[in-house]
């Protein structure tokens, strides 16, 4: 039961990284290991990074 | 250990390749496509792509990577090479390693599996790599920018204009697929067309909803597509909703002009980017269900290994096996579009040096395995039931007696009863004359999972490769418009400056209406023309995409010279020549060649001939003259598309041969030196 658990919470780990799903998680770490003041908020984060990511060819053929 | 693994892929790659080889007068399991490609693809990674990493780029795993070094959280993040791998491979991937070997297996499914194979080998993974390596070694620049500052300005000027012209004819053919896969078929057309409030809907989610909850609203996304699938299914039953979604091509067509249009001028949160986040899941999950089917169901391939299309008469595209097999393949074995990927988003991922050969040639690996199940998808059709989707009406009659007949007089049987049949099966009222690829693959997928998974679902099947497909094309549609759009601002920004402003919004209507009417107007040709059209287009757009690659070549053959690698610059150089001897030999085919299958202006003349003495019927006489215009453009572009490639070429020699005389040469823009102080990342783990 519990090597279920850790395989499946690995598992849906991985997919959120792959996905972006913790991109913002990763964005507070980062912000408060380096930066003073307030960090983005959730909705202003990913709408940068939308902006940023479809800003140049991001698909191909 | 790694020896022996060595030799034993080694030896079961060869038994596998000379299982094909021997294989040649009865039909051939999938399996042993299957294995081949796996042994050559783990041969590849193990032995070459180390080799080139170590010896050729140098790569130094104790240098910081851009990543590290310019860490903001946000675009340069240092990420897990695994899920690094996951974002480089779902921005190379697309619908061309799905068309491609569908349409090269009119020349039997040998030629264009050994080319998918060995060119993605030697020349697309490799060029993947490096161009992937020297952006990661420049923080990050674009193909364009390379070129500009190790070649010159002319190097920077051609890759821009051939990545404009590449996007146009890439967004009209793939439209002209989408379109032939929904002429007369409401359930598909339904289905393709409640993707766009389904892709809507995930974006006010993720936007305004619960911001970022990207897996979340993907899932949600995912069970509205297949609910789309099922209830294209119950439109298609219903008397009246049929009706509304039954159309012709040319209405089609405009609807998708119309869609693309629209989608280019609103903003990327509401459509653009939450497709995309469908498109990746559909693709991973169809890629996945589609390589467990294969190997669980090991089909036949009916397909015969080289049949007699490759003198060059072949009903999907004229044109004789060389060069046209290596143009029609294109993205599943090098696609110069990569290397537009591999430069700007994903090295900023990088995390380490020695990430470079799993993110760059392992994912090119993956794609060409997408390209190889597709060959398989296609070739374990009846080929008599594969040359009567594929075939236009111009080549074999738009009438179903006249076109089994064609196509049974070829040696490849086939009857009215079995292809009616077959679309009574997929739900569809006619199977015939659906020519662009997606259609056929969409039958030879569903025969996959049907047999897998039970046949009473083929129609479901089928309509789900179609949305599959359709989702992803309309992707590239949306994203290529607004990438030719930035483009073309930045061009138009040198004329006029305020046209140069991204976010200007009468510069934004302009450019995305030039960029529209651009593929519109190829999309319309192709639509109007009585041979399916996608036999002039996808040549066409092939030796674009492989003239792309080779102008990144010679930007990596350059930089290697210029750095001092000359001993090892055969790496890129030998893909470099053949590519270029394939384009320049398919452009001169397509100009010159005296057969009107192949030659563009042969064909302008042959039909201006035939308009003149009044030969032609009262529709083919209507359209005539728009494509005869056709051809003509057509063969000036494809002119085009070689001087672009030779200028390159030349100025890179020039480059070159200035190094090696030791005359001054521009000075690199590599980044310096930086120690790596990164520590091994983990994966959801603390920070």
């Amino acid at each position: 039961m519990r090597t279920v658990r850790a395989v499946l919470s690995t598992g849906l780990r991985w997919l959120r990284a792959v996905s972006g799903d913790d991109a913002y998680e990763r964005y507070l770490a980062h912000h408060a290991r380096t930066h003073p003041g307030a960090p983005l908020s959730r909705r202003a984060f990913y709408a940068q990074r939308e902006t940023a990511k479809w800003g140049g060819i991001s698909r191909c053929c | 250990m790694k020896k022996i693994t060595g030799i034993l892929l080694a030896v079961v790659g060869a038994i596998a390749v000379a299982g094909i080889a021997l294989h040649r007068h009865e039909p051939i399991n999938a399996l042993w496509i299957v294995t081949a490609a796996v042994c050559i693809y783990a041969l590849g990674y193990r032995f070459y792509a180390a080799w080139v990493a170590a010896r050729v780029l140098v790569i130094d795993p104790s240098r910081a990577t851009p990543a590290e070094r310019h860490d903001n959280g946000r675009d340069f993040v240092p990420t897990h090479r695994w899920v690094a791998f996951g974002h480089h491979f779902a921005a190379i991937a697309g619908p061309g390693p799905l068309v491609g070997p569908t349409l090269a297996a009119q020349f039997g499914y040998l030629p264009g599996t050994l080319w998918i194979l060995v060119g993605a080998v030697l020349g697309g993974c490799v060029q993947d790599m490096t161009i992937l390596f020297l952006s990661m070694r420049r923080d990050g620049r674009s193909l364009g920018q390379m070129a500009r500052d190790e070649l010159g300005p002319l190097g920077g000027f051609a890759a821009l204009i051939g990545t404009l012209l590449i996007m146009i004819l890439l967004i009209a053919v793939l439209g002209l697929v989408v379109v032939n896969a929904m002429k007369h078929s409401p359930w598909s057309t339904a289905t393709v067309f409640a993707t766009v409030p389904v892709a809507i809907l995930v974006g006010v989610h993720l936007r305004r909803l619960r911001p970022g909850r990207i897996l979340e609203g993907s899932v949600i996304g995912l069970a509205l597509v297949l609910l789309a699938v099922w209830g294209g299914g119950w439109v298609d039953t219903h008397p009246l909703l049929r009706r509304l979604f039954d159309w012709p091509s040319l209405p089609l067509a405009g609807f998708v002009v119309g869609y693309g249009w629209i989608a280019a001028i609103l903003p990327v949160w509401l459509l653009l980017a939450p497709r995309d986040y469908l498109s990746t899941f559909l693709k991973a999950g169809t890629v996945a269900l589609l390589a467990v089917s294969i190997v669980l169901l090991h089909p036949q391939i009916k397909m015969p290994a080289l049949t007699a299309f490759v003198d060059g008469h072949g009903p999907l595209f004229g044109g004789k096996i060389f060069p046209f097999v290596f143009i029609t393949i294109a993205c599943g074995a090098v696609s110069g579009f990569h290397a537009l990927v591999a430069s700007g988003t994903t090295p900023k991922l990088i995390a380490s040096e020695a990430d470079v050969r799993l993110i760059g040639y392992g994912s090119m690996m993956l794609e060409s395995f997408v390209a190889i199940m597709a060959m398989i998808a296609a070739t374990l059709l009846d080929p008599g039931v594969f040359f009567a989707i594929n075939s236009g009406a111009g080549i074999v009659g738009s009438a179903p007696a006249a076109a089994v007949h064609t196509i049974s007089s070829w040696g490849f049987p086939v009857t009215v009863a079995q292809m009616q049949s077959l679309a009574h099966e997929m739900g569809e009222a006619t199977l015939f004359a659906r020519t662009g690829g997606a259609p056929s693959l969409a039958v030879g997928m569903a025969s996959i999972f049907g047999s897998t998974f039970g046949r009473g679902f083929l129609g479901i099947w089928y309509h789900f490769a179609i949305m599959f497909e359709a989702v992803f094309i309309l992707s590239t549609l949306d994203a290529g418009t607004r990438v030719g759009r930035f483009m073309l601002q930045d061009l138009l920004g040198h004329l006029y400056a305020p046209l140069g402003r991204t976010s200007w919004y009468p510069s934004v209507l302009l450019s995305s209406t030039l960029i529209v009417a651009g593929w519109g107007y190829f999309l319309y040709v192709g639509v109007i023309d009585p041979n399916g059209g996608v036999n002039i287009l996808w040549p066409l757009f092939g030796i674009a995409n492989q003239m792309l690659a080779a102008i990144a070549l010679s930007v990596a053959t350059g930089i290697l010279v210029k750095s001092g690698r000359a001993r090892h610059a055969a790496v890129t150089l030998l893909p470099l020549i053949w590519l270029a001897i394939v384009t320049t030999a398919a452009a001169w085919q397509k100009i010159v060649s005296a057969d009107p299958r192949i030659g563009l202006l042969a064909a302008a003349r042959g039909l201006s001939e035939h308009l003149a003495a009044g030969t032609l019927p009262a529709a083919a006489a209507a359209v005539a003259p728009q494509l005869i215009f056709n051809q003509r453009l057509d063969a000036w572009l494809t002119g085009l598309f070689t001087a672009i490639l030779w200028l390159v070429i030349i100025d890179m020699g020039r480059v070159c041969v200035r190094r090696l005389r030791g005359l001054p040469v521009t000075a690199t823009s590599e980044a310096p030196y930086e120690a790596a102080r990164l520590q091994p990342l983990t994966v959801g783990g603390p920070q």
